[in-house]
């Protein structure tokens, strides 16, 4: 029995190895947040266009797991749409900036409001303001729709709107297209959405005056806004694809793939 | 001649040996696994604080580590979903067991059959899709997803198994235990609730176990419907599961948050161990009569 196990436990132990040295022949791998998809996948698109036989990879399994994945080295790149934390950068992690992105408020396209405050939307998150007709709906009860805790998006609105863990969701979904597609089929529902991920079946409100869009992102005007960060190990070389991938992404060129993506380019 | 045969036959009886092995390998390593790595946060937190505790904010600032929401909507949700289940599922095995035409029974199989087929995600999809917003309206409230729409989804996720074992259960009950009661004057109706169906009732409470079994184990359907916010269980109100809760916040854990993730899959391991253990048990007796 002994004997046995041991030799299953090797065989598991080889063929691990083997997955691991197949992953090495010229690709980059990234892992992490959801919201940054389309922007990373535009980027990995091009690169893979521009330099045939490399393969890339994207994990999408939200900002902690991605640096959760650098840190242990099961990816070359992780992807967080959060500044890291300090505990994160005491590991010996390093975060760049790639971009910028909006988080759009939404809400359903029945919905007649357009416009709220920072403060609105603070008090409406914490539970202070429950009926659309307090600023200036319907009579219906607000419905919260959120992101699950851990989630990039998730920490992006809390910290910006200053509700942490005040949040009074009536649902907590597990991606961005959850929460587009929860908040398109109830007329009383408010979610938070990456802006690039937002489409026409739900409407952004604008916030204190100021329409989400690139352009107010990039300025700076539309306040809630958050970084999109490649996370990488101080100390640990990335690969050669993997820096020639990294060092694509942070150039100029990118910076009209990251546009097309709907974020706003850092570089 | 004879002895290259002996050897043959012991060469195959080592290699089915070690595939029943792996199998028993698997339990063993699973087992092991969760309870090594959920132990240590229940010592951290303390067994009773764990179990008893009425809040969970594994990512505040001040974290608190209270799994009672979560047993409670699992019981709660199994609960509803076996009193709706179990009474569509068993009078649908007793008219196919004992009074469905022939042609009739066997569409109406290959319907269940099909059922037990879709993937749990469709469920899900469905119920998010279709449900949660038939909820809402029918109902009048807010929102629709919440541990009714959950109930309503795991009732008929558990309809298969139920009919399926109780369809057995029905079908083994000696002809003439019936043509007994049918020959003593009862009408066909009587006969099969008051003979054949006390008769097969170890089959049709191993039924309703496995449709627990089946419930309390499933995480994604309920989780696109639920909510996932994790409330003291409410009819309408949103809820999150002892499966939801791990399969949630699993994937960007770390620390203590992660063990007491582990902690949780482990009380969900050990309520359906005890369900499995109910279910042997009533097997066996069944077996006895």
């Amino acid at each position: 029995m002994k004997k046995i196990c041991m030799l299953l436990a090797l065989v598991l132990a080889l063929s691990m190895l083997a997955g691991c040295g197949l992953a090495e022949a010229a690709s980059v791998s990234t892992d992490g947040s959801t919201s940054m998809e389309k922007v990373i996948g535009a980027l990995g698109e091009s690169f893979m266009n521009e330099n045939k036989g490399v393969t890339f990879t994207y994990n999408p399994t939200g900002s902690g797991s991605g640096i959760k994945a650098v840190s242990e080295g099961r990816c070359d790149i992780g992807l967080s749409s959060r500044a890291l934390k300090d505990e994160e950068t005491a590991e010996g992690l390093v975060g760049t900036v790639l971009a910028y992105d909006g988080i759009a408020i939404i809400v359903n396209p029945a919905n007649p409001v357009e416009d709220l405050t920072m403060e609105q939307i603070a008090a409406i998150y914490t539970g202070e303001i429950t009926n659309w007709k307090e600023v200036g709906g319907n009579d219906a009860p607000i419905v919260l729709i959120g992101r699950e805790a851990g989630s990039g998006t998730r920490d992006g609105f809390e910290t910006i709107t200053g509700t942490a863990e005040k949040c009074q969701y009536r649902q907590e979904l597990t991606s961005t297209g959850d929460v587009i597609t929860t908040v398109a089929a109830n007329p009383d529902a408010i979610g938070y959405a990456s802006l690039a991920s937002v489409k026409n079946t739900v409407k952004a409100v604008s916030v204190a005056g100021v329409v989400p869009s690139e352009d107010t992102v990039k300025d700076g005007s539309y306040a809630i806004q958050r970084p999109f960060v490649l996370v990488t190990k101080e100390g640990v070389a990335l690969s050669e694809t993997a820096q020639k991938f990294f060092d694509y992404v942070t150039s100029p060129e990118a910076a009209e793939i990251i546009a097309a993506a709907g974020a706003v380019a850092a570089n | 001649m004879e002895r290259s045969k002996k050897r043959v036959e012991a060469f195959v009886h080592g290699v089915f040996l070690i595939l029943g092995l792996i199998t028993v390998g698997f339990v063993l390593l699973i087992t092991g696994y969760l309870v090594v790595s959920g132990i240590p946060a229940i010592r951290k937190i303390g067994l009773i604080p764990f179990l008893t505790g009425a809040k969970w904010a594994s990512t505040a600032a001040e974290p608190s580590y209270g799994i009672l929401p979560f047993i409670l909507t699992s019981v709660y949700g199994t609960a509803g979903a076996i009193v709706l289940g179990v009474s569509v599922g068993f009078l649908a095995a007793v008219y196919l067991a004992k009074m469905a035409p022939p042609a009739v029974a066997a569409a109406m199989r290959s319907a269940v059959s099909m059922l037990a087929g879709i993937p749990s995600v469709v469920y899900g999809l469905v119920g998010m899709m279709v449900l949660v917003p038939g909820v809402r309206r029918l109902f009048h409230v807010p929102d629709g997803a919440s541990l009714l729409a959950a109930i309503i989804v795991l009732a008929v996720m558990i309809l298969p198994s139920i009919i399926k074992v109780s369809v057995t259960a029905l079908e083994a009950v000696p002809k003439e235990y019936e043509d007994a009661s049918l020959a003593l004057g009862a009408t066909p109706v009587e006969t099969y609730f008051r003979v054949s169906v006390p008769a097969a009732r170890s089959g049709v409470a191993a039924a309703v176990v496995l449709g627990v079994g089946r419930a309390i184990g499933e995480a994604m359907a309920v989780m696109m419907v639920s909510g996932n916010v994790p409330n003291m269980p409410s009819l309408f109100q949103s809820v999150r599961f002892l499966t939801t809760a791990v399969a949630s916040e699993m994937s960007y854990s770390s620390g203590l948050q992660q063990q007491a993730l582990f902690s949780i899959a482990l009380v969900l391991y050990l309520f359906i161990m005890l369900i499995n253990a109910a279910l042997n048990f009533l097997l066996k007796r069944g077996k006895g009569d």
